[in-house]
């Protein structure tokens, strides 16, 4: 083998290695979507999806599905912010309105995002929000409180084996964040 | 050609000479695993009894946290790129590294990316300390300032074993000597070629990882930040899915090692040659869809959970198959027990060990018991120390004629097998019931119902730390004054290295290829 075709050889073999290593960094990129798109369609992240329409489907008044409130406030977040009910029982298939306290205890205007989670991870799927102040940021000034109402229903598709559903919001300080985003749009 | 080299700092800063760059590396992850080894003796220290003796918490996570990393980077790597360098050319007849010069270069990247590293310990709001995972929020919301260190320092360590990873496998494709086929080649030269396709694929994923999060850190993105939309799950995800590869990246190389020692030491050939490159090339594929059995507890679905702990016990079989195969292979051999054997055979006896505590933690249902306690740190201690790093011990002794032309006093290295084999044991068989009781693993402070089995880990790593500067001095001493090594120290060793070469290998090796029967 002479000593120029073990070059070239060498330089082909090198240059699909790179195109493997510089996939792979992509294909880390490429995750993330994915993870999405995965944990969308099997609704196995406890992530609930956007908002739903109220489909009036039939409403199945034998059964009761326990819906659990939780709130989080995240560290940073000078706010009050609870449910005004604990929990409710609701029939599958029925449209419901909770409500959530939210108050700013800081003497600044504070933006706040509340993020939900589902447990059992496989509810998600059934649980669908009309109306949910989770959709929006919001923005308190100093002092102000507010009722923020989250319009639901439970899927009658929901399997027979959950009875309870956990729905928890955290709730995020993003003040800063949208500060320094719309200060890089103006 | 003469046996001519350049002397002086120069040799060592420009050579493109793969024993030389080779040295350089075994060298470089021996200092590395000495201060990753201080660290642990830190650990050990302030674990020995309960409360807080001598270093605060957050010195204390960033001594966990240091340790991990320093020793999978910079100790465990390192040392398997370094055999590589030395041993693959001898093995396969070829003259050097297919690529010399990208040799030199992602050797000389290591110095600085632990210079990086390293030097986070000395800033203000201490070293990272999130543990070696640097699970985000921590590492990214809550993340000491010199977490940016880290992360460079990953980057760059990651492309320094990339390179490493494309000349193995350029080399080993296009360097063979004539005759050398594929299926003639040496099981170190195999698993190493495995090992370099999944440092490929998988690194690349741990810099985007990092990657992400200093772009969260400091350029406003979410990936990793659920207020902004993102998700701190997915980084447990992205993460394992380097992870898990990582595993065997490190393990894959002493596996090879251990066939070679085993088989010349039996006097036999090895047992199952073929089916130990099949079931090596298997685990390398089954380990990038089991990286969720890290992550048992994060709230999985039930179908997950089984899919991740069948994939992950599957793992067994083909590790089955090469522990039956060494053991065949010494089954009715004419067995001696030199140091480097001692080491294989522990190897072989410890791996096992940890396999197994690695079968108990892939199962879904009792890893919610064990998850992020003592037994985890128990298996994965089994599997690297008597399994990575005794495999590149028992490498050393095994190979130090050839690559120094002297020999080890064997009775100093009995004592150092028999030394390092009583401390392992102590230092990490207790773990796994104080484990099992319940103790949480990265904690600086316990309950003292784990006194008495931390009082023995920390007597085990003290003996363990001990062992390895007894180790030094062996080596040391070898080289100074060892005995001349003959042309074949050991009866049974095959292979070009020990057939086609004097001890020690001249300079320039194989500039006409040698003829493979």
């Amino acid at each position: 083998m002479s000593e120029q075709k073990s070059v070239n050889q060498n330089k082909k073999l090198v240059m699909r290695l790179i195109a493997v290593v510089g996939g792979m960094f992509l294909f880390a990129f490429a995750l993330v979507p994915l993870y999405d798109v995965f944990c969308e369609i099997t609704g196995i992240n406890g992530k609930t999806r956007g908002q739903a329409l109220y489909q009036a489907k039939k409403i199945d008044r034998e059964r009761l599905v326990t819906i659990e409130f939780l709130t989080n406030v995240n560290r940073g977040m000078p706010w009050e912010f609870k449910p005004t009910v604990g929990s409710v029982k609701v029939h599958p298939g029925e449209l419901n309105e909770v409500t959530f306290y939210a108050k700013n205890k800081s003497r600044e205007t504070v933006i706040g995002q509340s993020i939900p989670s589902i447990s059992p991870g496989e509810g998600a799927l059934y649980l669908n929000k009309t109306e949910c102040f989770c959709f929006d940021q919001q923005v308190l000034t100093a002092g102000e409180q507010i009722e923020m109402p989250m319009k639901f229903y439970v899927d009658s598709d929901i399997p027979k084996d959950i009875t309870h559903l956990t729905l928890s919001y955290q709730l995020y300080n993003v003040t800063d964040a949208v500060k320094s985003t719309a200060g890089a749009t103006k | 050609m003469a046996d001519h080299h350049p002397t002086g700092i120069k040799r060592w800063l420009f050579t493109t000479n793969h024993k030389d760059i080779g040295s350089m590396y075994l060298w470089f992850s021996f200092i590395m695993f000495l201060i990753g080894g201080a660290m642990a003796m830190v650990i050990r220290a302030e674990l020995y009894q309960p409360g807080l003796q001598f270093v605060e918490p957050n010195f204390f996570n960033s001594m966990t946290t240091m340790h991990g990393l320093i020793m999978v980077f910079g100790a465990v790597m390192p040392s398997m790129v370094g055999l590589a360098n030395w041993l693959i050319p001898m093995q396969i007849g070829a003259p050097d590294m297919a690529l010399p010069r990208m040799n030199n270069w992602s050797f000389w990247i290591l110095p600085f990316a632990f210079t990086l590293l390293l030097s986070s310990l000395f800033m203000d709001g201490g070293a990272p300390n999130f543990g070696w995972t640097f699970y985000a929020p921590l590492s990214t919301t809550y993340g000491p300032p010199s977490t940016d260190f880290f992360i460079l320092g990953v980057h760059m360590m990651g492309i320094s074993s990339i390179m490493g990873a494309i000349n193995v496998i350029v080399t080993v494709f296009n360097m063979r000597a004539p005759g050398m086929t594929l299926m003639k080649m040496p099981l170190f030269v195999w698993t190493w070629v495995i090992t370099a396709f999944l440092l490929i694929m998988v690194m690349p994923v741990l810099a985007g990882a990092v990657t992400m999060m200093l772009t969260d850190r400091h350029f406003g993105t979410d990936f990793f930040n659920a207020a902004g939309g993102g998700d701190p799950v997915m980084f447990q995800h992205i993460f394992w899915f380097f992870g898990h590869p990582e595993v065997y990246i490190m393990i894959l190389p002493a596996f090879g090692v251990a066939s070679e020692i085993i088989a010349a030491f039996a006097r036999k050939k090895l047992f199952g040659y073929s089916s130990m490159v099949y079931a090596t090339a298997s685990i390398a594929l089954l380990s990038f869809i089991v990286w969720a059995h890290h992550m048992f507890t994060v709230g999985m679905p039930i179908a997950g959970e089984l899919f991740f702990m069948i994939a992950t016990m599957l793992i067994a079989v083909p590790t089955g198959v090469k522990v039956f195969n060494w053991v065949a292979t010494m089954w009715q051999g004419s067995m001696t027990f030199e140091t480097p054997m001692l080491f294989s055979i522990a190897f072989v006896i410890l791996f096992t060990i940890g396999g197994f505590s690695g079968v108990m933690l892939a199962m879904a249902p009792v890893d919610f018991q064990y998850h992020d306690t003592y037994f985890v740190v128990a298996h994965f201690h089994y599997v690297l120390f008597p399994g990575a790093i005794f495999g590149t011990t028992a490498a050393v002794y095994y190979w130090l004629p050839k690559w120094t032309g002297k020999m080890y006093n064997e009775k100093l290295g009995k004592i150092h097998f028999w030394w390092s084999m009583i401390a392992v044991n102590l230092t990490f068989f207790p773990m796994h019931f104080s484990g099992l009781a319940g103790m949480p693993r990265r904690i600086p402070d316990y309950n003292m119902m784990f006194a008495a089995f931390n009082q023995l880990a920390s007597i085990g790593a003290f003996a363990l730390g001990l062992s390895q500067l007894f180790f030094l001095f062996i080596i040391i001493k070898a080289i100074r004054s060892g005995k001349k090594a003959e042309d074949k120290p050991w009866e049974g060793a095959t292979g070009l290295e020990w057939d086609a070469l004097p001890c020690p290998a001249p300079y320039h090796t194989f500039d006409t290829p040698p003829q493979v029967k």
